[in-house]
């Protein structure tokens, strides 16, 4: 026992990946912001030639945020809580912390290819599924790393029950793995057929089955990283900085399994009204109704985590950070489904209303959970108070006027869109043209865009105040069991 | 096989597959709370394990013997 008394958990990989969640954030975020006023300010798509266009920025902007910002989270808070709930440092195995490093470093490799190749405009142009077949390969090796490091650590572990998070994290890994390899069957076409470049591919799939494959990866994408690692940091992050455990463990486990068997079958509302069976389109619109009560079981079990204890939300900023996470959790999760309604549906694809459901989720909720979860890490993994309380509410407060405005614009802007494309003369013909909506909506891009600047700003702000709290905040000699300590 | 009888299975097959994932639903919750009233479980300590995690703190459950005479 004398050797456990002087173990502490190593948190050198998780540092590392937490500096790749502010880099990727910046950069997925700043091109963001760039393609939301180009919508709005079309000549600013000449700025920087072929690399600076809508179509060339886009892609970079998804994957940079989901794939660089988010995932890099998810790793990082992965390697802080999976030690803490399972009562194990990762000092205790050198293989471990050698799988851990490498698998950052060639995270980081993967993804600073990926940059440069979508700046090049190399991708297999499906949608959240750009990259080519040579980085494919890398993700599937960086994604390996990661489940030795989830499943090696869960082999070392003291606490015999796996908590709640450890069931979410597993998830990811697992869904993940599935989805991206069922998708990412392509064929390399110079190496079959000698046509293109060496690294240029084809799907497997074809024509609806292609489409088919695609959105069930596509929204599974939403599933696996933008909901249920997240479900995973917020079940270890909010008890534990509010210092409340979870309201019921029982309806966590119970919400777990409906989320995992639910949401895989939900990815056909993506396709409704197209040439998949019609069959297909309804059990995708109909499990997305049913996701409402697994989504809001996990929400509301945190918000009643909660009970009692409301006071800390002008406390503390960060409990109130991801109080509101949960709660835009439970506004996406209730739009979602109501989008997937076949005659929601009929006025709501293709439009902006869309854009504007995706983002009240991500920035709500995801950067909102990340973001907090980094801020209750840093004093723990660098043994200074956070920097300043101030600068924090004040980021809550630009950030959300930011979100706010994002997706009203877009609700706006979506329905407008929607009802002129659908509507008619008495003789039925079409009474807009295409170009007519798009004048009517450039007001709404722009405040659109400038929402999206704000939200730019705080995590500015986040950057900032992360910095300082790891360079030149006031050191704590203990680690605080529950509530961060933060300067004023 | 027509139209009309695959619409029939179809039918039978969803009312089928909504029963049998209800049953399934509600047993899973009974047999959550059955394990905590008989005593063989008791799932809400296990929310502890996210508020009593430094390194030193004794496992809600777990593996040694030794570690369990501190429980």
């Amino acid at each position: 026992m004398q050797a456990r008394d002087a173990l502490n958990y190593d948190y050198s990989v998780a540092k590392c990946f937490t500096y790749a969640t502010i880099l990727f954030g910046i950069i997925g975020m700043v091109i963001g912001v760039v393609i939301a006023y180009q919508m709005a300010f079309p000549e600013l798509n000449y700025l920087a030639d072929e690399y600076g266009t809508f179509s060339r920025l886009r892609p970079l902007h998804t994957s940079g945020v989901i794939f660089g910002f988010l995932l890099s989270g998810i790793f990082a808070t992965w390697y802080y809580v999976g030690q803490r709930v399972l009562k194990v440092s990762m000092a205790e195995s050198p293989f471990l912390m050698i799988v851990g490093r490498l698998h950052f470093w060639i995270y980081m490799l993967t993804i600073l290819s990926a940059v440069v190749a979508l700046f090049l405009g190399i991708g297999t142009s499906k949608e959240y599924a750009e990259l080519e077949w040579p980085l494919d390969i890398a993700v599937v090796v960086l994604w390996v790393l990661w489940g030795i490091s989830i499943f090696g650590l869960i082999g070392i572990r003291r606490e015999k029950t796996l908590y709640i998070s450890m069931w979410y994290y597993i998830a990811t890994f697992l869904g993940v793995a599935m989805l991206y390899l069922f998708n990412n069957m392509e064929v390399p076409t110079y190496f079959v057929a000698g046509m293109g470049k060496w690294y240029h591919s084809v799907s497997m799939y074809a024509g609806t089955n292609d489409a088919m494959v695609q959105w069930w990866y596509g929204h599974n994408a939403v599933a696996f990283i933008f909901t249920v690692p997240i479900i995973a940091m917020i079940y270890y992050f909010l008890p534990k900085e509010s210092g409340q455990p979870v309201f019921s463990y029982k309806l966590s486990l119970l919400s777990f399994w409906g989320l995992m068997f639910v949401y895989l079958w939900a990815g056909g509302h993506h396709l409704l009204y197209s040439t998949v069976p019609d069959w297909v389109q309804t059990m995708g619109s109909i499990f997305s109704v049913i996701l409402i009560l697994p989504s809001w079981g996990s929400a509301i079990n945190m918000l009643l985590t909660m009970k009692g204890q409301w006071g800390q939300l002008k406390e503390n900023p960060l409990v109130k950070f991801m109080v509101f996470a949960s709660t835009f959790y439970m506004l996406s999760t209730l739009e979602g489904p109501i989008q997937a309604i076949k005659s929601v549906n009929a006025l709501a694809h293709f439009t902006d209303w869309i854009p504007g459901h995706v983002h009240d989720g991500t920035l709500g909720w995801v950067g909102f959970m990340t973001m907090a979860a980094l801020f209750h890490m840093a004093p723990r993994m660098y043994k200074r108070e956070l920097y300043s309380k101030k600068l924090m509410e004040s980021q809550f407060w630009i950030q959300t006027t930011g979100i706010v405005m994002y997706f009203s614009s877009m609700w706006i802007a979506g329905i407008t869109q929607g009802m002129m494309w659908r509507a008619t003369d008495q003789f039925g013909n079409l009474a807009y043209s295409f170009i007519d909506t798009v004048t009517v909506l450039i007001p709404y891009y722009a405040l659109r865009a400038t929402g999206g600047l704000l939200y730019l700003i705080g995590f500015f702000m986040f950057t900032y105040n992360m910095y300082k709290t790891m360079t030149a905040s006031k050191a704590i000699e203990s680690e605080p069991q529950n509530a961060s300590p933060m300067a004023a | 096989m027509d139209i009309e009888t695959i619409r029939e299975l179809q039918a039978y097959g969803y009312i089928f597959a909504t029963i049998f994932l209800s049953v399934i639903m509600y047993s899973y919750l009974y047999h959550l709370y059955k394990a905590e009233k008989k005593g063989t479980r008791n799932y809400e300590k296990y929310a502890n394990i996210a508020l009593n995690d430094n390194i030193d703190d004794a496992p809600i459950e777990s593996f040694t013997p030794s570690n369990k005479e501190k429980e």
